[in-house]
């Protein structure tokens, strides 16, 4: 066993990525459909929401996965800019359109609780307007992506653009932040104060915690899968190009 | 099936809406990856052969 | 540097391109609103703000993909490229000029459009400020999105999309330095942000486009 860096090699990783993927999705499959079928079929509603609690099954994992996806595109296009490994460049092209579904999985889901919750469907909430933005940065990166020919070119300028994207992502999150609170509730799963119990602030009870936290896993592994997956689909299509063009060249 | 009350549209639609957007993600994710490995299998097929 | 700019400024008056169209662009949606909502003075007056500053990013975006695009059709930006000026050099200089022509004529503008619209008394003066503090972030911004488009088919579309979500800040801070301004309130927060804002990007975002604009050439 080496080092992190032997992937890096196209050839080893798509060979790792044959054999772990069964697994993977496997894996992925098994908690997703086990948290979704216990939060939906098994826990009780919540006393103020209702039964619309259960869509926070999908909305608070995907809306995770959304962003932690932007955070492991910027990691990878890093790792391309410094290291100049190809993989690390498809990986970040591969998780690219899984961020941007997981972003309108979160939006949608959002728009559907908040219609009944508070009374409409859409909120120029500091969370919600952060969320669009986040769509519209993965949207330019796609595109970006699609309009560069050489793949070189397209790798380098995508990952300068995930690196100012992040920048200014974040500052518009705060930003934001201006107008002023927002309905939104704050961060209720993942909280130091929250699981140590000190504070006082309303927080997702253990009932509902259990199956979301196995969604949760549910939805990382899947991520995991489609991204090597995808990742795996863009080597071999890097080595197709490679071989055309030198057929053309004969 | 648990009652889910007034809400079961919203609850309904959410979870119709997300499992089509994961499946058609899935999916297309799925048949790229077996196109891409099938011309790669036929163009190093085409190379030994050729 | 200065050379570079005052040939950007030469070209772009004479031409009458970006420096006229911004213009009549922002002259247009000005005059335009208030068709569109109606002549009621204190809807008009509380939108103003906003409406001024939509109309002057707008008309900012408009004119961004002819910053590097013309030189690039001709090849003057390779020769730029193996100038002994850096390129970061460049991309400011490109910034500056595209700020001369086009925000600090929004900016003078803005007042007398404001008119139009009702703008409160107060805020005449803050609505200036906060554009004259804002618009070199968007020219900078946009020349960072020149860079990176550059040479590209349908460059202008791709441009839209990708400036568009990294002018948001810049937009939150300046419109509410203008709001804040038109209402009377505090502005001192907003605008020692949207300042700070356009200081970092002035600072920062030459070596990025420089970075991307060097790949573009290679």
């Amino acid at each position: 066993m080496g080092s992190l860096w032997e992937y890096a090699n196209p050839a080893a990783f798509a060979r790792m990525v044959s054999k772990v993927l069964p697994l993977l999705s496997c894996a992925a499959l098994a908690c997703l459909a086990a948290g979704l079928v216990w939060g939906f079929f098994f826990t009780p509603d919540d006393y103020r929401q209702g039964a619309t609690v259960k869509i926070i099954y999908l909305h608070v994992p995907a809306a995770m996965v959304a962003i932690n996806a932007w955070l492991m595109m910027l990691a990878a296009s890093l790792v391309w800019l410094i290291r100049r490994h190809h993989v690390s460049a498809l990986a970040a092209r591969a998780a690219a359109p899984v961020g941007l579904v997981m972003t309108l999985i979160g939006l949608a889901t959002g728009a559907i609780w908040g219609q009944p919750m508070w009374g409409s469907w859409w909120e120029w909430d500091p969370r919600l307007t952060a969320f669009l933005i986040l769509c519209l940065f993965y949207l330019g990166y796609i595109a970006l992506w699609q309009a560069v020919e050489d793949p070189d070119t397209a790798a380098d300028l995508t990952s300068v653009l995930c690196l100012v994207g992040s920048v200014f992502a974040i500052l518009s999150r705060y930003a934001v932040n201006f107008w002023n609170q927002g309905l939104h509730q704050g961060a209720s799963v993942m909280r130091v104060g929250a699981v140590t119990g000190s504070d006082t602030e309303e927080k997702v009870s253990n009932i509902f915690f259990a199956p979301l936290a196995v969604s949760m896993a549910g939805f990382v592994l899947l991520f995991l899968a489609l991204v090597l997956l995808r990742t795996r689909t863009e080597i071999y299509r890097r080595r197709l190009r490679a071989i055309e063009a030198r057929e053309r060249m004969a | 099936m648990p009652d889910l009350g007034k809400y079961a549209g919203a609850v309904l639609s959410a979870y119709g809406v997300s499992l089509l957007l994961l499946a058609a993600l899935v999916g297309v994710s799925l048949l790229s990856a077996r196109r891409a490995g099938r011309a790669l299998r036929d163009a190093e097929a085409r190379r030994r052969d050729g | 540097m200065i050379a570079l700019l005052r040939r950007d400024l030469r070209l772009a008056v004479r031409a009458g391109g970006g420096f006229g169209l911004a213009l009549a662009f922002f002259l247009i949606v000005t005059i335009l609103v208030p068709f569109a909502l109606g002549p009621g003075t204190g809807r008009l007056a509380q939108v103003a703000p906003g409406i001024l500053w939509i109309g002057a990013l707008l008309a900012c975006l408009l004119s961004l993909d002819r910053m590097l695009a013309l030189d690039h059709e001709d090849g003057t930006l390779e020769l730029l490229a193996t100038a002994p000026l850096p390129l970061e050099g460049v991309i400011l200089a490109k910034a500056g000029a595209h700020w001369l022509t086009t925000g600090l004529p929004l900016t003078l503008a803005a007042a007398p459009l404001g008119v139009l619209l009702n703008l409160a008394p107060g805020g005449y003066l803050w609505l200036c400020v906060s554009l004259l503090a804002g618009t070199p972030a968007l020219s900078m911004i946009g020349a960072f999105g020149a860079a990176l488009t550059v040479g590209m088919k349908r460059g202008g579309l791709l441009l839209s999309l990708l400036v568009l979500p990294l002018y948001v800040p810049t937009l939150i801070f300046g419109a509410e330095v203008a709001r804040r301004g038109a209402e009377g309130l505090a502005t001192g927060t907003p605008l020692m942000l949207l300042c700070a804002l356009s200081l970092g990007v002035l600072a920062a975002m030459p070596f990025a486009g420089a970075a991307v604009l060097r790949i573009n050439l290679r």
